[in-house]
C-alpha cells in the first residue's frame, strides 16, 4: 500500500511517517504542498494519500483528484459512514484521508487510526514545545530585568528577583509581565542594559 | 438563554455580515453567541458543515449545491436559506498578460463583452496557456469566469487552464508564476492590484450585475430540528446587513474585518471593495462601481430559488451535473425562501411575493409585488443579455453555442 504524506511541517510528518513504519508499512512519501505538488502526487499513484485538514491546498488537491486522468483509479476522501465516532474523532485531530477506489475500508481503517493518534500526538509534542520556548524566552527577560535592577538600585540578584516578584504580587501581574515592562521603560529612558 | 452557534467562514470580505452580527451585537439581542471558525479551504469548511462541527457555514451557493448532487465528496442535503451577499469578485490578470488587453482598465471592465474578445486574442499571443486561479470548481467565480471566456469561444476546459488554490493563496501564487492571473473574491484581486502583480481584468458586477456569492448555508435536517435557533440568526443578520451596506460605516467595517481573526488584511484594501471604489492598476484613482457588493438593499439576502436553478443549469452546461427533473429539483430545493420568510415576516425586511423570477430580465430598478414594504429590484442583467427562465432550463442551455 503506497501512503503519501502531503505536509508543510517536517516534524508532523516525521511524527506519522515513523509510526506507520514501525506499524509495518514501508511504501510512504512525504511530498510538501508547494509548487507542482499536484503533478508529483498524480506521478506517485498512491493508494492512500494524508493530509493536515488545516492546509489550504486540499482544494486544490480534490480538484486533482476529480480531474486527473493519469490515476488509473479515482481516488476520494475515506469516510465510513457506519463509523461516526471514527469521522469525529479525524476532523478533531485535523486528519482527511483519500484512498483509492476500491480499497477495502478494513485496510485503511488501521492507517487513519494511526494517522489520528500521531497528529494528536504531534499537536502535543507542539504544545509542549511552545510551552518551553514560552518558559525560555519569560526567564530571559526576568534576567534581564534583574539586572537592571542590581545596575540601577544596587541589589543583589535575590533582592532584585524579590523586587519583581512583589511588584507583581501587588499590581496582580506576572513577574514576566513586570520585567518587560521595566525593560521597555529603561529602554525608553535610555537605561542603556 | 443563550445559544452557542459555531459558524465556519473563509477569509473574504463578504463575511462582513457574519462578522457584524457577532461584533455589534446584533447576534447578541437575539440571544445568540456566535463562534466564528476561520478556515483555510472549502473542502475544510464543507467537511465542517457535513460532519456537524459547526451548524453552518459561509458557503460559495455552487458548493452548496453540488454537495447536495453528491458531486464534492460526502453527499449531504444543504439547505441555504440566507445569501451573506451580492457580486464582489474580481478577475484580475498578471501585467505582461493585461497589456495585450484594452490599455484603459476603466473601458474593459464597462464592456465585458469587448473585453472577452481581447482576452480570446490575447490567449494566442501567450507564451502558453494560461493559467487562470479560481477558488473552486464549484464557486461562482468559476461559472462566471467560464460563462465570461465562452462568449468569446474560448473553450475553459481546452483554450486556459484553471487552477484551483483558495483565496489567500492567490497573491503568493501569482507572485511565483505559478498563475497568470485569478477571479476572486475581495480583498485578494486587490492586493494582487496593490502589489503591483495584476491589474483588474473584469469585475463580476459586470459580468452578471446581481451574481449570488455566498449563501448561509445549515444542514438541511438541522435546520428543520431548530427552526427558533435559525430564525433568530436570520434576523440577526438582516439587521447587520443593514449595517453593513450603509456607506457610512464602510470604515468601521473595513478595520473590524482587518482583525487577524477574520482576513488578517490592511483595512484600506478591504474598504475598496466594501465601497465599490476599485483600484484597477496599481497608483491609480479609484474607479466607482457602487454595486460592487451588496449585502442588504434590494432584499439580496433572499434566497430566490431561480438563482439555484442558474447555477444547477451551469452546473449541467459544463458537464459537471447530469440533468434530470429530479437533479434539478434537489437543487433549486437547496435555496429556502419558505425559511426566510418565517424568520422575517415580523421584521422590516420588504418580502418578495414570488420564490422564483426570471434571472437576468431587468435592464433597470424594478418596483415589484412584496407582501411588505417596498421593493425594488435592481438591474440584473447578464453582459450578454441572456434570460434565464427556471421553467425552461433545456431552451436556455440549447441557447449556448456549444464551445467544444
Amino acid at each position: 500500500m503506497r501512503i503519501v504524506i502531503i505536509d508543510d511541517s517536517g516534524l508532523r510528518a516525521t511524527v506519522l511517517e515513523e509510526g506507520l513504519r514501525e506499524a509495518g508499512y514501508d511504501d510512504i512519501h512525504i511530498v510538501p504542498p508547494r509548487g507542482a505538488f499536484v503533478a508529483r502526487l498524480e506521478r506517485m499513484a498512491p493508494d492512500v494519500v494524508l493530509m493536515d485538514l488545516g492546509s489550504p491546498s486540499r482544494d486544490t488537491l480534490e480538484e486533482m483528484l476529480t480531474v486527473s486522468r493519469a490515476l488509473a483509479r479515482p481516488i476520494a476522501m475515506f469516510v465510513d459512514q457506519s463509523d461516526e465516532a471514527m469521522i469525529g474523532a479525524a476532523i478533531d485531530a485535523g486528519v482527511s484521508a483519500y484512498v483509492v477506489d476500491g480499497l477495502r475500508k478494513e485496510r485503511v481503517k488501521p492507517v487513519l487510526e494511526l494517522a489520528v493518534r500521531r497528529f494528536n500526538a504531534f499537536a502535543r509534542i507542539q504544545a509542549e514545545l511552545d510551552e518551553a520556548r514560552n518558559a525560555l524566552s519569560d526567564r530571559k527577560v526576568i534576567d534581564r530585568a534583574k539586572s537592571i535592577l542590581m545596575a540601577q538600585r544596587s541589589l543583589s540578584e535575590q533582592e532584585a528577583y524579590a523586587l519583581l516578584r512583589s511588584s507583581a504580587m501587588n499590581q496582580g501581574k506576572k513577574i514576566v509581565d513586570v520585567a518587560q515592562a521595566l525593560i521597555t521603560a529603561s529602554d525608553l529612558l535610555g537605561g542603556g542594559l | 438563554m443563550t445559544t452557542n452557534l459555531r459558524i465556519a467562514f473563509l477569509p473574504l470580505n463578504d463575511v462582513a455580515v457574519l462578522a457584524a452580527a457577532r461584533e455589534r451585537g446584533f447576534a447578541e439581542e437575539e440571544g445568540l453567541a456566535l463562534d466564528l471558525l476561520r478556515t483555510t479551504s472549502w473542502a475544510t469548511l464543507r467537511d465542517r458543515l457535513v460532519y456537524g462541527q459547526v451548524q453552518a457555514a459561509h458557503m460559495l451557493a455552487p458548493l452548496a449545491v453540488a454537495v447536495t448532487l453528491g458531486l464534492s465528496q460526502q453527499p449531504a442535503a444543504l439547505a441555504a436559506p440566507y445569501k451573506l451577499g451580492v457580486n464582489g469578485n474580481m478577475l484580475v490578470m498578471a501585467k505582461d498578460f493585461a497589456a495585450a488587453l484594452d490599455p484603459d482598465p476603466a473601458s474593459r471592465i464597462a464592456d465585458p463583452l469587448a473585453a472577452a474578445h481581447d482576452f480570446a486574442a490575447a490567449i494566442g499571443l501567450w507564451r502558453r496557456k494560461p493559467v487562470i486561479g479560481v477558488v473552486h470548481r464549484f464557486s461562482s467565480h468559476a461559472l462566471m469566469l467560464r460563462y465570461w471566456l465562452a462568449s468569446a469561444g474560448v473553450d475553459p476546459d481546452r483554450d486556459v487552464v484553471l487552477r484551483v488554490l483558495p483565496p489567500s493563496l492567490t497573491v503568493e501564487a501569482l507572485h511565483a508564476g505559478e498563475i497568470d492571473g485569478f477571479i476572486a473574491g475581495e480583498p485578494w484581486g486587490s492586493a494582487a492590484v496593490e502589489a503591483g502583480l495584476a491589474e483588474t481584468v473584469a469585475v463580476g458586477e459586470r459580468i452578471w450585475q446581481r451574481g449570488v456569492e455566498k449563501v448561509l448555508a445549515f444542514r438541511e435536517n438541522w435546520l428543520e430540528e431548530n427552526p427558533e435557533t435559525v430564525d433568530r440568526l436570520l434576523r440577526a443578520l438582516a439587521r447587520a446587513a443593514v449595517w453593513c451596506d450603509d456607506p457610512e460605516n464602510h470604515e468601521a467595517l473595513a478595520q473590524l474585518l482587518a482583525d487577524p481573526r477574520y482576513l488578517d488584511q490592511p483595512g484600506d484594501l478591504i474598504r475598496r471593495g466594501l465601497s465599490g471604489q476599485i483600484v484597477a492598476r496599481a497608483g491609480e484613482a479609484p474607479i466607482s462601481h457602487p454595486d460592487f457588493m451588496l449585502f442588504s438593499r434590494e432584499a439580496t439576502p433572499f434566497p430566490w430559488r431561480s438563482q439555484a436553478l442558474w447555477i444547477y443549469s451551469q452546473l449541467v452546461r459544463w458537464g459537471m451535473a447530469e440533468h434530470s427533473p429530479e437533479n434539478a429539483a434537489k437543487a433549486g430545493r437547496v435555496f429556502r425562501p419558505d425559511v426566510f420568510r418565517r424568520a422575517l415576516a415580523g421584521s422590516d425586511m420588504p418580502m418578495p411575493g414570488a420564490s422564483m423570477k426570471l434571472e437576468g430580465a431587468l435592464a433597470s430598478p424594478l418596483a415589484v409585488g412584496s407582501r411588505k414594504g417596498d421593493l425594488t429590484l435592481g438591474p440584473d442583467r447578464f453582459f450578454d443579455g441572456r434570460v434565464f427562465d427556471p421553467e425552461r432550463i433545456e431552451d436556455y442551455l440549447a441557447g449556448f453555442v456549444q464551445v467544444r
